[in-house]
């Protein structure tokens, strides 16, 4: 049942050591404050999931709270290379991470799974693809009706989904509009969630019918924080900071200039230094 | 004696393939922007299709990411990222699915996954994102990159996404009933898979280029097609509506000024 908190209670009940953690958003609404916090808690040996391992990923894999992440593309869209994920991956640098690799339907399809209650996702899909070999985790089943064979994957149930998004009501019912990815999905496969709202309403308003709202009852810490979804965005509040993302190539290429910037920017802020983002759209 | 560059040859002939009726599925960078010069150019009602799960979408800047804000204002509906695989991609409702490559062979079986060894890669890429579903759930695939040694290799480091494997029946036996890898559009010339042997032969080169020049970037022995014509030059209007796509997307995606932003 929805509890509002604030992040850093909300994190903290939440996520602890050791713990799957899937902290969704498609380019859209990634929980970046969410993400910070996680460092400024310190968690450790992390299962991260995410499609997009992203700029949040990147982050917490070069201060060493992951142990493992399962992905399915990890660069920086439209830039390159995610510099803190391919140094842990190539060098093991600040310490080992384990790697499963999969592909968008696969991960997008085990998401749904995991909503779904189901053991796993079936799809058509890594005909002639390598990654099958590589990943022992995605198996081929024959479908009873037809003979066709099929792809299947586990679905995806983390221990803890974090998410962002634009609304919560008062009572806790949250609303997601524009790109809207595997959120859903994310937090229904989950034991526990936290969701950071742009902020908190008496009343959606004029919504149709068929938005996308996780009810109260679906739905684990609420915590408003505005902005924080930077330098992602939040449709209809402001948009994607292309700029930073270009800017943290730089940023991120070497481990000093990375680890001042989080001093700076994680260790010493916190979630309400998010707003600026929010206001300055 | 050209007043256009390799690249702006590239996208131009690669926009020209697709036809106002094609439903595309486009990945980000290369293929993203010959899609939209397209849409702005001889194909107006061209179907764009991201996969952050935007159907129809009309950007007037190109977007740096799948999923900007600018994807999902303009288009005529936008579905969650399971349905967009599900219902539209492995539903078969694309025409054509636009892919760039970080290694490519012969006959379009694409890397973008690492160099070297997948265990202990001296690369490590971004990985496959859409790609290996799209490469055999799309009608037909057209590829877009430029050309080098380091990127047409004889041999790919690992296949993330099948084009015509080994070569004929390949992709039969992987039950897979779709075209694959139809069109292969460099900075240099133009490729289709011969019909027979499945390898991608050269059949029309960019104005100014030598054959000399096709060979020294490829990594295979190059083939020619039986004709091997002159890829027609840009004209003015689409390099006017390449340039002012290029010339808005650049001021949209600026790096603020202090080269640093904010957290």
């Amino acid at each position: 049942m929805a509890e509002f908190l604030s992040l850093s209670e909300a994190v903290e009940g939440a996520l602890a050591d050791g713990d799957t953690v899937a902290m969704e958003g498609f380019t859209h609404l990634i929980p970046h404050a969410a993400g910070h916090e996680v460092i400024r808690q310190g968690r450790r040996d992390l299962t991260l999931v995410r499609m997009t391992p992203d700029i949040v990923y990147d982050q917490l894999i070069g201060m060493g709270c992951a142990r493992r992440c399962v992905f399915s593309w990890g660069g920086n869209p439209g830039v390159g290379s995610l510099h803190r994920f391919r140094d842990a991956v190539q060098n093991g640098w600040p310490g080992p991470l384990e790697i499963e690799e999969h592909s968008h339907a696969a991960m997008a399809n085990a998401y749904d799974a995991g909503a779904a209650g189901l053991p796993f996702a079936l799809f058509r899909g890594y005909r002639g693809a390598e990654l099958p070999k590589v990943n022992p985790a995605i198996k081929f089943i024959t479908c009873p009706y037809t003979g066709e064979e099929l792809a299947c994957v586990p679905a995806i149930r983390a221990d803890v989904a974090i998410v962002h998004a634009q609304k919560a009501n008062r009572d806790g019912d949250v609303l997601f509009e524009g790109i809207v990815g595997v959120q859903k999905e994310a937090v229904l496969g989950a034991k526990r969630s936290v969701i950071t709202v742009e902020e908190v309403v008496d009343d959606f308003g004029a919504v149709g019918p068929n938005a996308v709202i996780l009810p109260k009852w679906t739905v684990g810490a609420i915590a408003a924080v505005p902005g924080g979804a930077h330098p992602s965005y939040a449709h209809g509040y402001y948009a994607r900071d292309n700029g930073f993302y270009k800017a943290w190539d730089k940023i991120s290429r070497e481990r000093d200039t990375f680890e001042s910037w989080i001093k700076q920017h994680v260790l010493a802020g916190g979630p309400e230094d998010f707003a600026k983002h929010a206001a300055a759209a | 004696m050209s007043d256009y560059t390799p690249a702006e040859m590239m996208s131009v002939t690669a926009a020209r393939a697709l036809r106002n009726d094609d439903v595309c599925f486009v990945g980000i960078g290369m293929p993203s922007e010959a899609c939209n010069l397209a849409r702005l150019t001889h194909a107006p009602d061209l179907t764009l299709i991201y996969e952050s799960g935007t159907l129809g979408t009309k950007p007037s800047v190109l977007p740096l990411s799948i999923g900007d804000g600018e994807l999902c204002e303009t288009a005529v509906t936008t579905v969650s990222v399971p349905e967009m695989f599900r219902y539209w991609l492995q539903g078969g409702r694309i025409t054509k699915g636009f892919l760039g490559a970080a290694q490519l062979d012969r006959f379009g079986n694409i890397n973008t996954t690492v160099v070297g060894d997948y265990h202990d890669p001296k690369v490590r890429l971004p990985g496959g994102g859409g790609a290996p579903e799209i490469a055999t759930s799309c009608g037909e695939i057209y590829i877009v990159m430029r050309q080098s040694v380091r990127g047409f290799v004889e041999k790919i480091d690992f296949v993330t996404s099948l084009g015509h494997g080994s070569g004929p029946g390949d992709r039969e036996r992987l039950g897979v009933t779709t075209k694959g890898p139809s069109l292969l559009v460099t900075d240099l010339c133009v490729w289709k898979p011969d019909p027979e042997t499945r390898e991608f032969t050269v059949v029309s080169i960019h104005p100014g280029v030598t054959r000399g020049e096709i060979e020294e970037n490829t990594g295979w022995d190059v083939r020619y097609g039986a004709q091997v014509e002159e890829t027609p030059a840009p004209g003015a209007q689409e390099l006017e509506a390449l340039r002012g796509l290029k010339a808005r997307t650049e001021a949209a995606h600026a790096v603020p000024e202090k080269g640093e932003a904010a957290e």
